[in-house]
């Protein structure tokens, strides 16, 4: 008989989602961000192996995901969200009233951080936010250890009926290791509401005792045995004590291997970081001289060591406050703390490139388009792949997800006394704007501001690896959804210009954001909805390629470089003899840059 | 394992995005999961992906971290020349390069580099996105010319050909042409060392 390898390469965040359908989710919700972005679908890949129907989506923002997910707990049945750090910001709203009014079937919010950060606005640590809404939260070191914390974390939700966070981070969510599979059960939950309005629907009063409550279920969590800190060297005799936990504890775990110092301090492993375990407090403190915390991004294990007279860590500068803790880093604090010699190293490069939109992406055309017809305009830009638009000079602020819309409305008012206002250009995505755009929109139209809203509609959310957007669910499958029309929403929105262009047509592009900064100057918003498919949207390859445009330089090419530093395509390399030649692998034929040259160079191969 | 392949190994695979340095990673990781070897990788996800700095970190054997120390080491996979220079500090004494030389590789005493233009060899197939699997294949061949106590990769050409042949098992167009770039590769170092 043929064995089964039964161990299978998975990235972290499929490893959670392969523990959320082992373990009997039933409704999940997310909506994509970075390192998050792999467990809705890896859940989507994994639902195909069973019969049995789940309702998993994606939500159109974190807080829709999080009420829709949450009410599927209070249905009775285990449910699930997962986003990023920032999404949980978007999702505060409904995550703090949520742990006072606890759950029915098991609930968890995966919210992974991104210590770095590598691809996000801050390095907030989400233990916090668990911290503030008074919610256990766990702390994964490895993929691996990700999924068999799904199974306590559900265990831990509907024994103390309350909200479980899984506090994962990159180095988790992005790590691939051997991961054995299990069987996927199916739980024997049945979707069955139980009115309760004292509970569900509380009135202040009421919250007064689910404050209560909560605080009392806080109490048992940080006595329950299951997530207890876990000795990893239990045999060691000492004074000395490393409290480690997420991904830090796997570093150090090595770390203390590698230079021989594994029996040199009682190492332990915090799972549960908050609430921390009482009596784990009493026995580090009564037990240990030095005790040294090390853990990302925030000292929230080390404050709650309220004796700190024995304690190193974040708050006595003793570990680093901001940037990943890379093992090179754990490894220097860990050799001072033991007093060995710190090994020179030599810190590794970022490897030079900055990341750049793709050759063909039609965002380069849109942000082209934008500087010829606004060029001494203030640029308000978004969350997305579009926050590249920084290297072509189209971008000057980006603050979280929506802004654009709203900081354009911001400097209008700010400026409206002035004899000549600057045209203002906001740039936001098509997901992004659905996401948070219209709230801000709507704002802006009925404060009578003024200035040019482009949507860089590629019908997709591309920088998290093309999820679909409310206005394109209906590619997926026919029957279940119904798409929202991006005009017909910005129509709805009270916006007096909108007009949707192609900004592969460039010369024609150009023409329309020009009359919508001739109308944003006199009277109001102006929208142009940019619309071309992405380049490397693997749902739309077919449509998104028209046929390529085979373009070469001219001789008269006098090397001005104006095509490199204001069309920035990696496919145009300015070479070493000071001529621009094209990349024949890079170039992906969109013909855009026939309309860059000033001298027209650039010409088409016919 | 021969002796002189250790069962413990950290890689390093750097590149830029768009190269499919995840793709190559991915089959070095399938090759350690084929033999039994436990096996930790960690990936460049997000912004950095679009045409940025990309590097993967990849430890076979059993490794508590995901991540390599700078000094640890045994290789470094280069897909662009570019990308060896800030990733040399990860690798220990007596480690080996495999760079995709489209440009001169700086002479380095303390480690053994082998170039190819991969590029130029995955153009000359007709298949100009494959140069990083040219780039594995070539890899692949380097490896019996390493020093005894050099160590060598984990993995032979077979096995890699293996987890090709299986991951592109229902795209014969992609497979066929994926398994031409690997032994293009190969065969130009095997045949020119």
């Amino acid at each position: 008989m043929k064995r089964v390898n039964k161990k299978r390469l998975m990235l972290g965040n499929e490893a959670i989602a392969r523990g959320l359908i082992e373990n009997g989710c039933s409704m999940a919700a997310s909506y994509p961000g970075t390192p998050a972005s792999e467990i809705l679908t890896a859940l989507f890949e994994f639902q195909k192996e069973t019969p049995v129907a789940r309702h998993i989506q994606w939500a159109v923002n974190e807080k829709v995901a999080f009420e829709i997910a949450y009410t599927g707990s209070l249905a009775g049945l285990r449910s699930a969200v997962s986003m990023k750090q920032v999404g949980l910001n978007v999702a505060s709203d409904p995550l703090m009233s949520a742990a006072y009014l606890g759950t029915a079937g098991g609930f968890i919010i995966i919210s992974a951080d991104d210590p770095g950060p590598h691809s996000s606005q801050t390095e907030q640590d989400s233990r916090l936010m668990a911290m503030m809404a008074k919610i256990p939260v766990l702390d994964p070191k490895s993929p691996e250890q990700a999924k068999q914390m799904i199974r306590t974390a559900f265990e831990l939700s509907e024994k103390f009926k309350i909200p479980v966070m899984l506090r994962p981070t990159t180095r988790v969510c992005h790590a691939r290791q051997d991961i054995k599979i299990g069987l996927i059960k199916e739980t024997d939950l049945r979707v069955d509401f139980k009115k309760d309005p004292t509970r569900w629907a509380a009135t202040p009063k009421f919250r007064f005792h689910l404050h209560r409550e909560l605080e009392e279920k806080l109490t048992k969590l940080a006595a329950y045995s299951d997530t207890f800190p876990v000795h990893l060297n239990p045999g060691v005799q000492t004074r000395r004590a490393l409290v480690v936990s997420g991904v830090a504890a796997a570093h150090t775990e090595e770390i203390l291997k590698d230079l021989d110092l594994f029996q040199t301090f009682s190492l332990f492993q915090v799972v549960q970081p908050y609430p921390l375990h009482a009596e784990f407090v009493d026995f580090l403190i009564g037990r240990y001289e030095e005790i040294l915390v090390i853990e990302e991004t925030a000292a929230v294990i080390e404050m709650q060591l309220a004796d700190r007279h024995r304690v190193k860590g974040k708050l006595t500068g003793t570990v680093p406050t901001v940037g990943e803790l890379l093992p090179e880093t754990i490894q220097k604090v860990i050799s001072e703390f033991a007093g060995v010699p710190i090994e020179p190293i030599e810190p590794p490069g970022t490897g030079g490139r900055r990341p750049t939109l793709c050759a063909g992406c039609p965002h380069r055309a849109s942000f082209f388009a934008i500087k010829k017809a606004a060029p001494k305009g203030i640029y308000t830009s978004d969350i997305g792949c579009y926050t590249l638009g920084l290297n072509l000079g189209a971008v000057d602020t980006v603050l979280c997800m929506g802004a654009a819309i709203s900081q354009a409305a911001g400097f209008y008012h700010a400026y409206k006394g002035e004899k000549k206002p600057p045209d203002i250009v906001a740039t936001i995505g098509d997901s992004t704007f659905f996401h948070a755009g219209t709230a801000a929109l709507i704002d802006a139209v009925t404060h009578r501001a003024r200035f040019v809203l482009v949507i860089l509609d590629n019908q997709t959310t591309a920088m998290t690896g093309n999820q679909p957007t409310p206005a394109t669910l209906q590619r997926i499958d026919n029957d279940l959804f119904l798409n929202v029309e991006l005009e017909s929403l910005v129509q709805g929105c009270g916006v007096g210009f909108c007009r949707v262009a192609d900004p592969y047509r460039l010369d024609e592009f150009v023409g329309h954001i020009k009359a919508a900064v001739r109308y944003s100057r006199k009277e109001g918003v102006a929208v142009v909805i940019a619309r071309h498919p992405c380049l490397i949207d693997k749902f739309r390859v077919e449509e998104a390629r028209q046929a390529p445009v085979r373009v070469e330089i001219s001789d008269n090419c006098d090397g001005c470089g104006y095509c490199i530093s204001h069309f920035e395509c990696p496919a145009l390399v300015m070479n070493p003899d000071k001529v621009v030649t094209v990349d024949p692998v890079l170039c992906s034929g969109c013909g855009v840059c026939l309309s860059v040259c000033p001298k027209k160079s650039i010409v088409e191969i016919k | 394992m021969p002796k002189d392949q250790s069962s413990k190994q950290q890689i390093i695979i750097s590149g830029v995005g768009g190269q499919g340095v995840l793709f190559i990673t991915g089959l070095l990781a399938q090759a350690a999961i084929d033999k039994n070897l436990p096996v930790f990788t960690s990936e460049t996800h997000g912004m950095a992906q679009r045409g940025g700095a990309v590097v993967s970190h990849l430890k076979v054997g059993g490794f508590p971290s995901p991540l390599i120390r700078p000094g640890r080491a045994d290789g470094l996979l280069a897909l662009k020349t570019e990308s060896i220079a800030p990733y040399r500090p990860y690798l220990k004494p007596g480690a080996w390069i495999v760079a995709n030389a489209t440009q001169e590789i700086r002479p380095d005493e303390a480690v053994t580099a082998f170039g190819v233009d991969a590029e130029q060899l995955a153009q000359k197939i007709d298949n100009p996105r494959s140069a990083n699997i040219v780039l594995l294949g070539f890899a692949l061949a380097c490896m019996p010319e390493l020093a005894a106590g050099q160590n060598k990769m984990f993995c032979t050409f077979d096995e890699i050909k293996a987890v090709l042949t299986k991951r592109l098992s229902s795209r014969t167009a992609l497979r066929e042409s994926s398994l031409g770039a690997l032994a293009a590769g190969f065969n130009h170092r095997a045949s020119n060392p």
